[in-house]
């Protein structure tokens, strides 16, 4: 097959902007410092997560954080069973309040520090210029024929890229198994297929979103640059370049004077660290994460010409305006009516949680009508049904449970399987329990509406749990 | 158009395949290069696949098809996850076999296992004829209900599942109701009149001159297995005649019908067909549809 190459009409703008390849240099400063000390706490934490053990007595997982064993998930002291999903839910939300809260004070902080493409970019360009060198070098590099050297520094960073990509995966894997013995099935090949599939999938992903992709994801997939224009205002704080004091730039000669010009010397500095290969001069954009190297870059070269830092510098676009307008800037302003809603948000939605999670079910009772039959006659001509009981023990301890039914006069009630009449049972830890009871009803004593209650009592507590559910019979008008 | 003669698109400077459709053609853009690698893959995961699994008809003297190197048989491992569940059932199957069906019930971990195999058995092999739940149907008896022909306690279920009803074994329940009609035993009248003092035990009828009468013939006929009273008797499956539940039916038709050609309809031995625990599993199931041997 013969392509052709396409020769689009000179007026018509490309579909596809092709990607330019973003070296970042690297900066020294004090965000530099920060970002690399919270990329080592985030990947610590992300890593050692799964190996802290917590004591629950025999029989019971002892990870502290572990997610879907038997369908349970467990947060140290904390067990929230599949049915009691609302509180990861919850967690969610949450989640999603304190990131808004954040974003209105201190705009994309989680951008710039936190999120997970940020920290593991941050890390594979680490790698990168560990054997590629740094800017200059990576360029040049790149620009260079295939010699011997170019193919070993390649060849080891890929392979460096990879084994941190499977690392990757190989932790998250981790939070879903019992740790220790899941890194030893996973070595000698007898770990659950599934482990080896999702190391697989996250090695891809890590190795592609943070090696081959990095600042086209932020741009193109996520869509928290979309949202947070809506959560951002002229008080956040953001990564500024204050054009108030840089205006107009220009390249600066030591014996020149500073009357009459900005303190921007166009030297690019911020440019060349942007791991985004965005010009922060152009203002709030998409594209920026918010991670401050600019900030570091600039103050460097501010020192080195003599003139104050901060140049680029965390502030709010209405200060920007005002000191542009000649008047004095603003204190920030930490109590906003957004701010406060947050505040108030978080709390609630925090206290609400806690007091379902203090005040939660011990146990739960679940009763199923038979429906086929839906009910029997005897031969006394009493009306019959049958249920089927699941008592459900969230703890480990057993249970004492006395079962009552209420609702209609002259009830027989048994339990298959127990003494007749006897409905106090005991029901083993941390599982679910089944019964068959059997209740019989004189026909004259029920009318084709009937509805009973079932209360489920733990005799110690006096906890409670109760269903509603209809007794069938003949109908009668 | 011949190959050689390329038409080219002027709009886009595209090569077109040279098929043309009231005057629109189509464009020759190449494949998308991800497209086609991801096309190239798939053609080398072919040959790796056949050098690992079951790929190719085999040449003569191979068996069926190339083994691939690593013997994959989906034979073998449906095999093999049914000996897996079999040994995860062990524990509980073996304490099924022990067990006496009267401990089974009485504890709380083998009932539940039981009720649970139980319940899957009943659905395969019997609710055909006694329906979902032992609901029952005309000629196939109730199991929710207190109304059982050989008896409803454990033992008596257990025996009844294992040997069946009217079968060839020694030990199958087995009872015939004679053909009192087909074989010319009784008149036609004395049918009517037994099948009216039938009816008026269950109080469906008040008694009549035709009941009373009745009442004759069925002394002389009757009384030997369904008793005097006409409460049956569970040794000979004999059902009780003075209780609500019929297992054809209460209208005078059915119940003349079944004296004049009985039915005495038979039930497999499920023993000759399931293994002791399944049967075990089935009798506390049974048994704990209805919870009482009546």
């Amino acid at each position: 097959m013969t392509a052709l190459k396409p020769t689009p009409p000179s007026d018509a703008q490309p579909m596809y902007k092709k990607r330019e390849p973003v070296h970042p240099k690297l900066v020294s400063g004090k965000f530099r410092s920060f970002k690399f000390a919270f990329m080592a706490l985030a990947l610590a934490v992300y890593y050692g997560l799964p190996w802290i053990r917590w004591d629950r007595g025999p029989d019971a997982p002892d990870q502290a954080i572990l997610f879907f064993a038997d369908g349970k998930f467990y947060f140290g002291p904390i067990e929230i069973w599949p049915q009691e999903v609302y509180y990861i839910t919850g967690i969610l939300i949450l989640s999603s309040f304190g990131l808004f809260l954040v974003t209105s004070l201190f705009g994309r902080v989680w951008c710039g520090y936190a999120c997970p493409q940020t920290v593991w970019t941050d890390l594979y360009i680490a790698v990168e210029r560990f054997f590629e060198g740094d800017r200059n070098k990576r360029i040049k590099l790149d620009r260079a024929p295939w010699t011997l050297n170019k193919i070993w520094r390649k060849v080891a960073k890929h392979a460096v890229w990879l084994l941190i990509a499977a690392a990757t995966g190989g932790a998250l894997v981790f939070y879903f198994h019992d740790a220790p013995s899941l890194a030893y099935n996973f070595f000698t090949g007898h770990a659950p297929t599934t482990a080896y599939v999702f190391v697989g999938i996250l090695t891809f992903t890590t190795y592609s979103l943070a090696g081959t992709m990095r600042e086209q994801v932020c741009t193109y997939l996520c869509p928290w640059p979309r949202i947070q224009a809506a959560l951002t205002d002229e008080d956040a704080l953001n990564v500024t370049y204050r054009w108030d004091r840089g205006e107009p730039r220009g390249p600066h000669k030591k014996s020149e004077t500073w009357e009459g010009r900005g303190d921007c010397v166009d030297c690019n500095a911020c440019v060349t660290a942007c791991p985004m290969g965005i010009d922060i001069r152009n203002g709030a954009q998409l594209e920026c994460i918010h991670c401050a190297l600019c900030i570091d870059a600039c103050d460097d070269i501010m020192k080195k010409v003599g003139r104050p830092t901060g140049l680029i510098a965390y502030d709010t676009d209405k200060n920007v305006e005002l000191r542009a307008a000649g008047k004095p800037a603003q204190k920030f302003r930490l109590f906003r009516p957004r701010v406060i809603i947050y505040a108030v948000l978080i709390s609630a939605i925090t206290a609400l949680m806690a007091y379902g999670l203090l005040t939660r079910s011990t146990f739960e009772l679940n009763v199923l009508k038979d429906r086929s039959p839906s009910f029997v006659q005897l031969s006394d001509g009493r009306i019959q049904n049958g249920y089927a009981i699941k008592l459900v023990n969230k703890r480990i301890d057993p249970k004492n449970i006395r079962l009552e039914v209420t609702g209609i006069e002259g009830a027989d009630v048994s339990l298959v399987g127990e003494e007749h009449g006897d409905l106090d049972v005991e029901i083993p830890g941390e599982g679910v329990t089944r019964f068959r009871m059997i209740i019989k009803i004189p026909e004259d004593a029920v009318d084709g509406n009937d509805r009973l209650r079932i209360v489920a009592i733990d005799t110690e507590t006096g906890e409670q749990d109760s269903n509603f559910i209809p007794f069938s019979s003949p109908r009668r008008n | 158009m011949s190959e050689h003669d390329k038409d080219v698109d002027a709009a886009t400077g595209v090569e077109t395949t040279g098929h043309e459709w009231d005057g629109i053609r189509e464009l020759n853009n190449p494949l998308p290069r991800w497209w086609l690698y991801i096309f190239y893959i798939t053609i080398v995961w072919a040959v790796v696949y056949w050098i690992f699994m079951p790929a190719w008809p085999a040449l003569p003297g191979m068996g069926t098809n190339t083994p691939g190197i690593r013997n994959h048989s989906d034979r073998a491992l449906v095999a093999e996850s049914i000996d897996a569940l079999r040994s995860a059932r062990a524990e509980n199957g073996a304490a099924l076999i022990e067990a006496s069906v009267e401990d089974i019930l009485a504890d709380q971990d083998l009932r539940q296992f039981a009720m649970a195999a139980g319940e899957s058995a009943f659905g395969d092999n019997c609710a055909t004829c006694h329906g979902a739940g032992g609901r029952g149907a005309p000629g196939y008896p109730t199991l929710a209900d207190d109304v059982w022909l050989w008896g409803g306690g454990l033992d008596e279920i257990q025996h009844t599942i294992t040997y069946g009803v009217r079968q060839e074994n020694m030990e199958s329940r087995f009872s015939m109701m004679p053909a009192f009609g087909r074989d010319q035993v009784l008149s036609a009248e004395e049918i009517t009149n037994v099948a009216h003092y039938v009816r008026t035990l269950s109080g469906l009828e008040e008694p009549s001159d035709a009941s009373i009468a009745g009442q004759e013939v069925y002394e002389w006929n009757c009384v030997a297995c369904h008793g005097e009273a006409g409460t049956g008797d569970q040794l000979q499956g004999a059902p009780d005649l003075t209780d609500r539940d019929w297992l054809y039916g209460s209208d005078m038709a059915t119940v003349q019908a079944t004296i004049y050609n009985p039915r005495n309809s038979a039930m497999p031995a499920w023993g000759e067909r399931l293994d002791e625990t399944t049967v075990k599993a089935l009798a506390v199931y049974v048994y704990a549809l209805s919870g009482s041997e009546g």
